[in-house]
């Protein structure tokens, strides 16, 4: 009885809460800053540098957002967070926005009440093996090791991968990437398992790369995308059509440098809209016509944040893979400008 | 005639065997006594051995000076051979900004130093009071801390200047009137507030005077209408103040006398400034809030003691991370929405009621251990409760729990790395996740928790050392 009149406040006083905030984007406008909640440090997806400047795949979007909605991109304001308080952070309105590689499932759009609204990389679970084991495929792991991070979906994918494929495995648990890389270093685990691009980052880093190899099975699905609260549409647009006009400006070939002569000589009509030329996109969600040029002028196309964090010629050396436009046969897909 | 041989001298006392002293006693006493000892030091004397042969060449390695984890790896190959270990020191050499300030703005760096000296000034009178050779001492070590480290962190003259004259002020009055020094403890927590965070000086100030007008309404209306609702009306006077003139005076007195400093976020705060902050400000302020409750917990009137047992109870029950969380999350959902309530701030209270709870019982340990005839001893003379506690009981009392106080707040201070999990950058986890999320020190795993771990030790064993200082000096019985 107690527990439920508890339960009954909270979820009240949730709710009272949502409806307060149900215009985040006015509450962006008004505060004249944008709080994004980040990651508390992930290579190439979203780390502070010596002088505390926030950089990564994961940063430049917010940093688009911030671009569009307030005219700069430097006004942001990056809140760290973990995994474990990362939703929280986001339905409590610490925060407006949340990129932060967080998987898009089920539960989570539904049960915690949140809006992924798009998705800014396609990630899959991978397996790193020392080239000496002699294995090539994650099949052939029968009786391995496996260094895993506890309490993550990655966990799951593991028990299930090796329990449809009939093979024993023995688990060694670990609480973080530095600790798994060590382990698996030491000799502790036959293989690691995490996010291919986190498998990519660790092995870049490595005093000998070259002896270890990244197996070709990916045994989940991963899309990782940026995240809103449920129930604020309006803001919900905002964050989707910012991050595919990026989308957009890539597959119409209009970058950081060349955005201004673009947007004064292109004869193409929807280039047109999506800068702020005609049709007023902007003001139909909120936002000056310029917002998504500010964007693209602020921190570059899809590609260009893409290549500049983590992509080939980075040290993380990730190829666009599944992240390829959908015309490069990838999955990255943005609806039409229209 | 007899002849009897007799010494006239004498003899010269011979050296013991050489098994009965020396190295060789103290280890056949000590070490090799009996087969299990013999076992044992061997066994210890081994592991020993182990532990330094497997690591003495990663220490010897050590690299101090590469601009990647990649470039220490080289450089310890090439000067070691191939496949050979070494620290990369070089990360600290590059990140210690980080692992100290956090983000804080290098130009600025002089405020926390400061604040940091200031805090042992302002310490000194309360850790030593009116001793005038142990103040001159540590206010004389504060000095030159001060002119070393504001010279190196660049400070502006003026801000030097002031800061040099506030303390060689403060040895002065040290020699005359070694009293008054208090104080200026009083007005730190204003000074330390403006320092790190900046804005207006004019903030802090009149912050502080809800304060003064709390002492002055109790001090006034004591005589007339009781102690206890005389400080009910302080209280309220004071809540007032802050609620309704506090702004508008402080803009005012801004608008007239412009003073401030750039201010300072709190999510640019890090490393040891952040555990520095919230372990200081924990500690200084859980030890009234403890003593309270443990009197609470004691005291006759029913609201009073169940309100403490309650609040002893329900914070000793539920776990640190537990009270952070509600901290950073829940909290949120409480208030209106659009408040912007500081994080740091959220933190440090919970962090400082936690403590209180524990400290809270500490004291009532030490409560209970004097015997009834002192308590009764207080009742003889005439004395109230509160002139009671404060001469007769409290001192002794307090005095039995100095180990335990003591315990309680290095486990305080040790436990606010446990702030990571909020997402605020401890110098331990948060820190140290982010040097390794540079891909130059992905992969760094010792150096970072040496680092850190070394630097804890360091303070901790200050306040140890303090603490038996302090238990020597307070030893007036003679068991």
């Amino acid at each position: 009885m107690k527990k439920s009149v508890f339960f009954g406040t909270l979820a009240a006083t949730t709710l009272v809460s949502g409806l307060a905030m149900a215009g985040t984007l006015d509450d962006v406008k008004a505060r004249g800053e944008l709080i994004c909640g980040s990651n508390t440090g992930l290579t190439g997806f979203g780390a502070p540098d010596a002088s505390g400047t926030w950089a990564g795949f994961d940063v430049d979007l917010c940093r688009a957002v911030a671009a569009a909605v307030l005219g700069d991109a430097t006004k942001v304001k990056f809140v760290p967070t973990t995994g474990e308080t990362r939703f929280t952070a986001l339905q409590s309105g610490e925060v407006d926005l949340l990129v932060r590689n967080s998987t898009w499932t089920f539960s989570r759009d539904s049960e915690l009440a949140l809006d992924f609204v798009a998705v800014n990389y396609y990630d899959g679970q991978g397996f790193m093996v020392k080239k000496d084991l002699g294995v090539s495929s994650a099949k052939e792991l029968d009786g391995a090791t496996v260094c895993i991070q506890t309490g993550t979906t990655t966990e799951l994918n593991l028990a299930d991968f090796f329990k449809q494929n009939n093979i024993n495995y023995q688990p060694v648990t670990v609480a973080d990437d530095s600790e798994a890389q060590r382990q698996y270093l030491a000799g502790a685990c036959d293989t690691y398992t995490t996010d291919a691009s986190g498998l990519a980052a660790s092995r870049a880093t490595m005093p000998d790369a070259d002896n270890h190899v990244i197996l070709p099975e990916i045994i989940s699905k991963e899309p990782l995308g940026p995240v809103v609260r449920h129930g604020d549409s309006a803001w919900g647009d905002v964050v989707r059509w910012t991050y595919y006009a990026l989308l957009v400006a890539e597959e119409k070939g209009v970058t950081s440098a060349n955005v201004s002569e673009v947007a004064t000589s292109t004869a193409d009509e929807e280039v047109k809209r999506l800068l702020g030329i005609s049709g007023d996109m902007g003001a139909k969600i909120g936002l000056d016509n310029e917002a998504f040029k500010n964007a693209i002028a602020a921190v570059g196309n899809y590609g260009e944040i893409f290549s500049r964090n983590i992509g080939e010629g980075t040290s993380i050396n990730l190829a666009r893979g599944l992240n390829a436009l959908w015309t490069q046969g990838g999955l990255q897909y943005a609806p039409p400008f229209r | 005639m007899d002849q009897h041989f007799a010494r006239t001298d004498m003899l010269p006392p011979m050296p013991p065997p050489v098994t009965e002293r020396g190295a060789i006693k103290w280890g056949r006493e000590n070490l090799f006594s009996t087969p299990l000892n013999i076992a044992l030091t061997v066994l210890g004397v081994g592991i020993i051995w182990w532990v330094i042969t497997a690591s003495l060449p990663w220490w010897l390695n050590s690299v101090w000076t590469a601009s990647s984890l990649g470039e220490c790896r080289d450089i310890v190959a090439a000067s070691a051979g191939e496949g050979a270990t070494g620290a990369c020191w070089a990360m600290i050499r590059q990140w210690w900004g980080a692992f100290i300030f956090g983000f804080y703005p290098p130009t600025e760096w002089w405020r926390p130093i400061l604040a940091f000296g200031l805090l042992f000034a302002a310490l000194s009178p309360v850790l030593f009071s009116g001793q005038t050779r142990n103040l001159t001492l540590i206010l004389g070590v504060v000095l030159v801390f001060l002119v070393g480290t504001l010279w190196l962190a660049e400070a502006p003259a003026l801000a030097f200047a002031l800061s040099v004259a506030l303390v060689v002020g403060l040895l002065a009055l040290a020699q005359v009137r070694p009293g008054l020094t208090l104080w200026f403890t009083v007005a730190y927590p204003a000074l330390c507030f403006w320092l790190l965070w900046g804005g207006s000086v004019w903030g802090p100030l009149v912050a502080m005077a809800g304060f003064a007008i709390l002492y002055g309404v109790f001090r006034f209306g004591s005589p007339f209408i009781g102690l206890a609702p005389a400080a009910g009306a302080g209280v309220v006077a004071a809540v007032l103040w802050w609620l309704y003139l506090d702004v508008p005076v402080v803009n005012s007195l801004q608008s007239m006398l412009p003073f401030s400093l750039r201010s300072i976020n709190s999510d640019q705060f890090g490393g040891f400034l952040l555990a520095i902050v919230i372990g200081v400000t924990g500690i200084s302020f859980s030890l009234p809030i403890g003593i309270l409750l443990a009197l609470g917990r004691q005291s006759d009137m029913l609201i009073v003691k169940s309100l403490s047992v309650g609040f002893i109870e329900f914070i000793r029950g539920v776990p640190l991370i537990t009270l952070l969380f509600t901290a950073s999350l829940l909290l949120q959902y409480f208030l209106p929405p659009g408040t912007n309530f500081d994080i740091i701030l959220r933190v440090i209270i919970l962090v400082t009621f936690f403590a209180a709870a524990y400290l809270a019982e500490v004291i009532r340990g030490g409560l209970a251990a004097l015997p009834r005839g002192q308590y009764e001893a207080a009742d003889a003379l005439g004395l109230d409760y509160w002139r009671a506690q404060r001469l007769i009981i409290l001192p002794q009392a307090l005095k039995i729990s100095i180990p335990s106080i003591v315990s309680t707040f290095i486990g305080l201070f040790k436990d606010t790395t446990l702030v990571a999990f909020v997402g605020l950058m401890d110098p331990l986890k948060g820190v140290t996740q982010i040097v390794r999320a540079d891909i130059n020190w992905k992969g760094i795993y010792w150096e970072p928790y040496i680092f850190v771990g070394a630097i804890f030790f360091v303070i901790c064993f200050g306040m140890s050392r303090y603490s038996m200082y302090l238990e020597k000096k307070l030893k007036t019985d003679h068991r």
